[in-house]
């Protein structure tokens, strides 16, 4: 059972309280959208053995969503971030350059 | 002969004699007593049967990892079956029987799978069990499921309690052996909040048995001297009788307490269940000792040499006369010497190590014990318990040097590390070939949220089977944690034992190590599963390499012990079967809990009304009064029906809708989710959410509107209403709401978290009645205090005002297609308003009606009904309900979704009405059966009934359903079969089967 720090409330939140949301930072198609654009909005997510950003909400806390960068094999988290983001905040992913050196993921390094 | 010593037995106050029961003996054990001893005292060797072949089977171990002697415990509701002899201590009164066997543990049927045992090898079942295909529901699974099975379910109530307990620490320690003691006294000497948990009634483990001193004193006097300074330390909690059930993410540790077992005299709760989080966490869970394979090492009598030690130290029971010891390593030569000290007979060590053993081997033989190195046991003789051994060289076949008599057998195949708990959230693990051990690899341990490890492990459990060397390892183990939970601490010398020196173990994984296809059909590896040498060696030439893929093929380890015993000699068999070491064929998965957890302990206090909240509106108390029958809606509970005394459901369900119909009818719709949203973004907020238009809804009126997924799915349904100019209220499904609230929070939070508006779930704040029926008008004047006519308060507008008194806010707004006011009150003043509503009401007739009525009026009106008609593959455009998308609209959730080509194909099923011929009611979910057949020989489906109900107003049988190409074939007849074999046919037709114009609901 995971434990989060829930980046509004500060709270290290049990796993139980919150609520897992799936992918980070996708883009919303919509009209206008080509099929393909529309189905990866839609369907197409990563499915990382490592970094992996994802949408928790602090469901049974404050209410908010925000944003966890994690390790999915080693459970290290790296950090956790408004949901009010375009993309990974630049300390955040230094940090993680620090201990991942060369990583990657979608359009972000 | 099993019995118990005139003297010894350090965990026996043999002033406190305990009278128990075992298959209806009534027999007599001691205080200190587990089941599995006292059976033992009084030479109940065969104490149950195994699974496949219904072997006499005996106790064969002492703790938590006992795969033989299980028991069904208790009787009526503290029945439990499954239970562990060697984990169950005795209490006075206890009950106990034997399980597997048919009809009594001596005699019994199932043991004739044995003489066919050459015919039900590994996989035995997949192979012969698949033809003829009818076979199977007639003869075979029948008989299987009369002869399988372990103990049987019980049958009553649980009559016990359970409760779970939350606990955070710096530091868990688990096992109370030497190791966890020392570990735990270091870290709570620097000051770290330490929890110690044992799973026996008792500290020390290992050592107080053996006999170790450490420091200078007995290993007993050490491990009561570590327990006082612990019992002293404010920052150190000490539990015995708990056991570290699992280890999971970031430091999450389960706890499993036994409260009450050992004496269930005792009050309060039965288990308890810790759920804790520890900064970091030392298993010092110690070892388990090793079976050695040999023909007939399953039979009664045949125990693992430590658990030989075990009885005789710790409750003064001698499991034989004359025991003879077979081992692989010195360890097993302690047990010799305990039972000759005892003043009992060991006829033989049998060492399959041709150089024997070190300075142990040397007493051994000091004390004139025959010691034959080199040798190994070709067979074990007796039937239902040990008469002898048959002696051989282990580097042979299995010709017969001697026979041995004698009625123990004592086996040692070396220790395994317990490194479940290592293992349970990822800890890896090393193979060290000089003791034939996995071992954790500290360098990969599991990980937190920081990347660093949280478990460590001490002493045995990490591979040091010497005390000296376990001590030094608990003491590191004890400091870093503490270190590594932010704390300083001391530093000194690690104590030191009386180590003896000892001979490496050799690697003996088949005894003789020639043994013969015979020979290796009696080698029993798992005991509960009845797996042998010879069914790993087949499932290895049959093509299953993978150790994961053998444990299924075989059930190696898949029994209640989880392979605690046969996990390493099972994969060793394999190893040497695959002709490959043992680490390239690597364990199988370590899975929590170490050993069975209660049901009970796993739900706590959360049963019957604890089980789940139960929501309940501020009427819930007239429903009850009234005799509401009432079913589950989400979290809720609503009144289906009121049925009167002696009368029907479905008869009260009639009722209720004609008098609604005639009359005047009251629904409690509190349930109703009530959403605010509101800001100056709202209604460009709920244009996006809504299908249709909600900005431009005029303040004061209402709009019924759907709701997609952004997959074009319909999602939600219900009437908003416009409050002021920057807020509307928005009406959800019962079972909607907190669905709906969040989704509107995700979209605002995480996509427009630019647009000023904000959400407020105000569901439980208002009581809601829907007041509905031709009369319904005349019973709000007689109320009176507002204007409810057409002219001030037409359809789909809403209104503040007072009624009999009571604030209110009156909703013109039908779902049943009759006049009807749905009035909003405060939740404080439900319950008087529906009193009020229902004394005025009595002159016209007022009835309350229920969930099954609201449905049918709606049904008969054509309303959909999320859930009924959608099902997460339906569109609006499916329903009909095009006319509620907005074309104005350049975006809402779901829109560019619904443009694709499959969301506009014309050949969806669409919602059509459907009215049977013969005026009987479809049932529900029935298909429509087209022309042709599919590849499996099934009649094409060409649609499905979605609602279907008895309609009391039109007296007869109506549905609504999605048929293929629906809309465009009014008129054409269908045909739903029914599971009966016969079918019903249907016409085609309008959804809307009552009122078509909508004139009732508008007046």
């Amino acid at each position: 059972m995971l434990t989060l720090q829930c980046p509004y409330c500060g709270v290290d939140a049990e796993e139980t309280e919150l609520t897992a949301g799936g992918e980070a930072h996708l883009k919303r198609e919509t009209v206008g959208a080509s099929d393909d654009d529309f189905e990866g909005y839609l369907f197409m997510r990563e499915n990382p053995k490592g970094l992996h950003f994802e949408r928790w909400r602090h469901s049974y806390g404050c209410g908010k969503w925000f944003l966890a960068a994690r390790d999915t094999n080693t459970l290290e988290v790296f950090g956790t971030y408004p949901a009010q983001s375009k993309e990974p905040p630049k300390d955040l992913r230094d940090k993680i350059s620090a201990k991942r050196p060369g990583w990657s993921w979608r359009e972000f390094k | 002969m099993s019995t118990r010593l005139a003297s010894g037995g350090r965990l026996l106050n043999r002033g406190r004699a305990l009278e128990f029961q075992f298959n209806g003996k009534r027999l007599m054990g001691y205080e200190g007593d587990t089941l599995a001893s006292a059976l033992l005292a009084n030479d109940q060797m065969m104490v149950g049967r195994s699974f496949k072949y219904h072997r006499p089977r005996g106790v064969v171990a002492s703790g938590a990892e006992e795969p033989n002697a299980l028991v069904n415990l208790g009787k009526g509701g503290k029945f439990e079956p499954n239970q562990r002899t060697t984990t169950t201590e005795l209490f006075d009164g206890l009950y106990a029987t034997s399980q597997n066997h048919w009809p009594t543990l001596e005699f019994d049927i199932g043991a004739i799978n044995a003489l066919f045992a050459r015919f039900l090898p590994a996989g035995f079942y997949y192979k012969t069990f698949m033809t003829p295909r009818p076979f199977w529901k007639h003869i075979y699974e029948p008989f299987i499921r009369q002869s399988a099975g372990l103990g049987k379910a019980p049958k009553d109530r649980d009559a016990d309690t359970y409760e779970h307990f939350y606990f955070y620490a710096d530091v868990v320690v688990i096992g109370g052996g030497v190791a966890g003691l020392q570990a735990a006294l270091e870290a709570g000497k620097a000051g770290a909040r330490v929890l110690v948990m044992e799973q026996t009634a008792d500290w020390g483990g290992r050592a107080v048995v053996d006999g170790v001193e450490i420091a200078g004193k007995p290993a007993d006097d050490w491990v009561k001297g570590v327990v006082q300074a612990l019992e002293k330390m404010e920052n150190v909690t000490l539990r015995t009788r708990c056991m570290g059930a699992g280890v999971y993410d970031h430091g999450y540790i389960l706890g499993y307490e036994r409260l009450t077992d050992h004496d269930p005299v005792l009050q309060g709760p039965r288990h308890r269940l810790w759920r804790i989080r520890a900064k970091q966490t030392i298993t010092a869970t110690g070892a388990i000792e090793r079976p050695l394979s040999f023909a007939g090492n399953d039979l009664p009598g045949v125990l693992l040499a430590g658990a030989v030690r075990d009885y005789l130290v710790n409750w003064g029971v001698s499991v034989g006369d004359r025991t003879v010891v077979v081992t692989n390593n010195d360890d097993a030569y302690r047990t010799a010497i305990a039972l000759v000290d005892a003043g009992l007979s060991v006829p033989a060590i049998i060492d399959a190590r041709p150089e024997g053993a070190g300075a142990l081997g040397a007493v051994a033989k000091a004390k004139g014990i025959r010691v034959e190195e080199g040798k190994a046991i070709a067979k074990v003789k007796g039937k239902t318990r040990v008469t002898g051994v048959a002696l051989c060289l282990q580097a042979g076949e299995g010709a017969v040097i001697d026979e041995i008599a004698c009625d123990c057998v004592a086996m040692s195949g070396g220790w395994s590390p317990v490194v479940h708990l290592w293992s349970h959230c990822g800890g890896k693990l090393k193979w060290d070939d000089a003791q034939a051990m996995f071992r954790p690899d500290p360098a990969r341990a599991p990980t937190g949220a920081d990347g660093e490890g949280f478990v460590l492990t001490a002493g045995t459990s990490s591979g040091e089977l010497g005390t000296t060397a376990a001590l030094a390892d608990a003491t590191a183990a004890g400091r870093a944690a503490a270190k590594a939970a932010g704390l300083k601490p001391k530093t000194g010398k690690a104590p030191v034992a009386n180590d003896v020196d000892e001979t490496p173990m050799a690697a003996v994984w088949l005894m003789p190590q020639g043994a013969g296809a015979e020979l290796k059909m009696k080698a029993w590896l798992d005991y509960q599963n009845d797996v042998k040498v010879s069914d790993v060696q087949l499932a290895a030439r049959e093509g299953f390499e993978s150790v994961e893929h053998t444990k299924r093929y075989t059930t190696l380890g898949m029994a209640t012990d989880q392979g605690k015993l046969s996990n390493i000699n099972g994969l060793a068999i394999l190893s040497q079967s695959l002709n490959q070491a043992i680490p390239q064929t690597g364990t199988t998965t370590f899975r929590p809990p170490y050993t069975p957890i209660s049901m009970g302990a796993i739900g706590g206090s959360a049963r019957d009304e604890l089980f789940q909240p139960i929501r309940k509106t501020p009427m819930h108390g007239w429903h009850v009064e009234n005799g509401a029958d009432f079913e589950p809606v989400g979290h809720w509970r609503r009144p289906y029906s009121f049925p009167r005394k002696g009368e029907g459901l479905h008869d009260a369900v009639n009722r209720e809708i004609v008098n609604t119909r005639t009359n005047v009818g009251l629904l409690d719709a509190s349930t109703l989710g009530k959403l605010i949203v509101k800001g100056p973004d709202a209604g460009r907020f709920l244009d996006m959410l809504y299908t249709n238009m909600m900005s431009n809804l005029a303040i004061g009126k209402c709009r019924y509107g759907l709701m997609c997924t952004e997959n074009g799915f319909l999602t939600d349904d219900g009437v908003v209403a416009r409050i002021d100019e920057d807020t509307w209220l928005c009406h959800t499904t019962t079972g909607g709401a907190d669905r709906i609230h969040a989704w509107m929070e995700d979209w605002l939070q995480c996509e427009w978290w630019d647009w000023k508006v904000y959400v407020a779930n105000v569901t439980e704040q208002y009581a809601q009645v829907a007041v509905v029926g031709p009369k319904a008008r005349q019973l709000l004047e007689k109320l009176g205090g507002m204007d409810v006519s057409k002219e001030t308060l037409p359809f789909m507008q809403w209104a503040d005002g007072t009624l009999g008194g009571f604030p209110v806010r009156v909703y013109r707004i039908s779902f049943s297609g009759e006049l009807s006011y749905e009035i909003a009150v405060a939740a404080s003043h439900g319950r008087a308003f529906w009193d009020r509503l229902l004394k005025d009401g009595e002159e016209f007739g007022i009835m309350p009606y229920g969930t099954e009525g609201l449905h049918v009026m709606r049904a008969e009106k054509g309303f959909i009904m999320i859930g009924d008609e959608t099902d997460g593959t339906v569109i609006p455009q499916d329903l009909g309900l095009g006319w509620a998308i907005s074309k104005k609209k350049d975006d809402y959730l779901g829109k560019r979704a619904q443009e694709r080509s499959h969301m506009a194909d014309p050949e969806r099923w669409k919602l059509v009405g459907l009215e049977t011929l013969d005026g009987s009611v479809i049932p529900d979910g029935a298909y429509a059966v087209g022309e042709g057949h599919n590849a499996n020989g099934q009649r094409l489906t060409q649609g499905r009934v979605t609602s279907t109900y008895y309609s009391p107003t039109l007296k007869r049988g109506i549905a609504m359903g999605l048929v293929h190409r629906g809309p465009e074939r009014m008129g054409e007849i269908i045909e739903f079969p029914k599971v009966d074999g016969t079918s019903v046919k249907a016409r085609i037709a309008d959804q809307v089967f009552y009122d078509k114009a909508g004139e009732k609901q508008d007046v």
